[in-house]
């Protein structure tokens, strides 16, 4: 089911309110971010946002294709390093 | 025969049933076509009149209300080049044609893998 419109996206409170403190200052710094649930809104183009992934945060760079999207699908929380070779292949090398 | 938007229609499907051959128009819009332009659920594509065939071609490549074929399959390109250009979680998973919808992938997922890759006996080398 869809969220209601009437609410709006969600961000989290703390993190509009760092964004619109920049934004009223003009200001450009790394913003952390636990929230990866958090909609990117227009708002946020140009910011980059440290979002985290449960080990670190990751530095994003929000751009206008992003709105609509949320912070956690540009932190990626698994990191895959492809498998392990069979032991038959580690042998015959 | 008819062809419409660039598509061979089957001859002995029912009118409905063979819009669906054309990419971009399912069950429900095929009866929605249908039913707007007054032509019979039973009816086959082989018993369509010229004129059916020239009503329904104009509905559907005229009326602009559906994307169809060509223009459609642009779309569905430039929004999955566009997931894959912002990196994220989506697009990185049509970048390894992997599945984007959080499906299991330890079994199954053949759509997107593509054909099982057999396990191929290897044998035994018996190193001396």
């Amino acid at each position: 089911m869809s969220r209601s419109l009437k609410k709006g996206p969600f961000v989290h409170p703390s993190l509009t309110k760092k964004i619109d403190e920049m934004n009223k200052k003009g200001e450009k710094r790394v913003v952390k971010s636990w929230s990866r649930a958090s909609m990117i809104v227009p708002e946020m183009i140009g910011h980059t946002i440290a979002i985290y992934n449960g080990r670190k945060h990751v530095p994003i760079y929000v751009t206008e294709q992003m709105i609509g999207h949320r912070l956690g699908e540009f932190a990626p929380t698994r990191l895959f390093k492809g498998h392990a070779g069979s032991d038959k292949t580690a042998k015959r090398s | 025969m008819a062809r419409i938007a660039g598509v061979d229609l089957p001859k002995n499907k029912k009118t409905h049933i063979a819009l669906t051959y054309i990419h971009g128009i399912g069950m429900t819009t095929g009866r929605k076509i249908c039913e707007k332009l007054n032509i019979p659920e039973a009816m086959r594509v082989h018993e369509l009149t010229e004129d059916d065939v020239a009503r329904i071609r104009e509905e559907i490549e005229k009326s602009g209300e559906y994307q169809v074929e060509g223009d459609l399959r642009r779309v569905e390109g430039l929004n999955i080049k566009r997931l894959i250009e912002i990196n994220c979680y989506r697009g990185q998973r049509h970048r390894k044609g992997l599945p984007t919808r959080g499906q299991r992938t330890k079994t199954n997922a053949r759509t997107r893998r593509g054909r099982k890759r057999l396990a191929v006996a290897g044998k035994k080398t018996t190193s001396k």
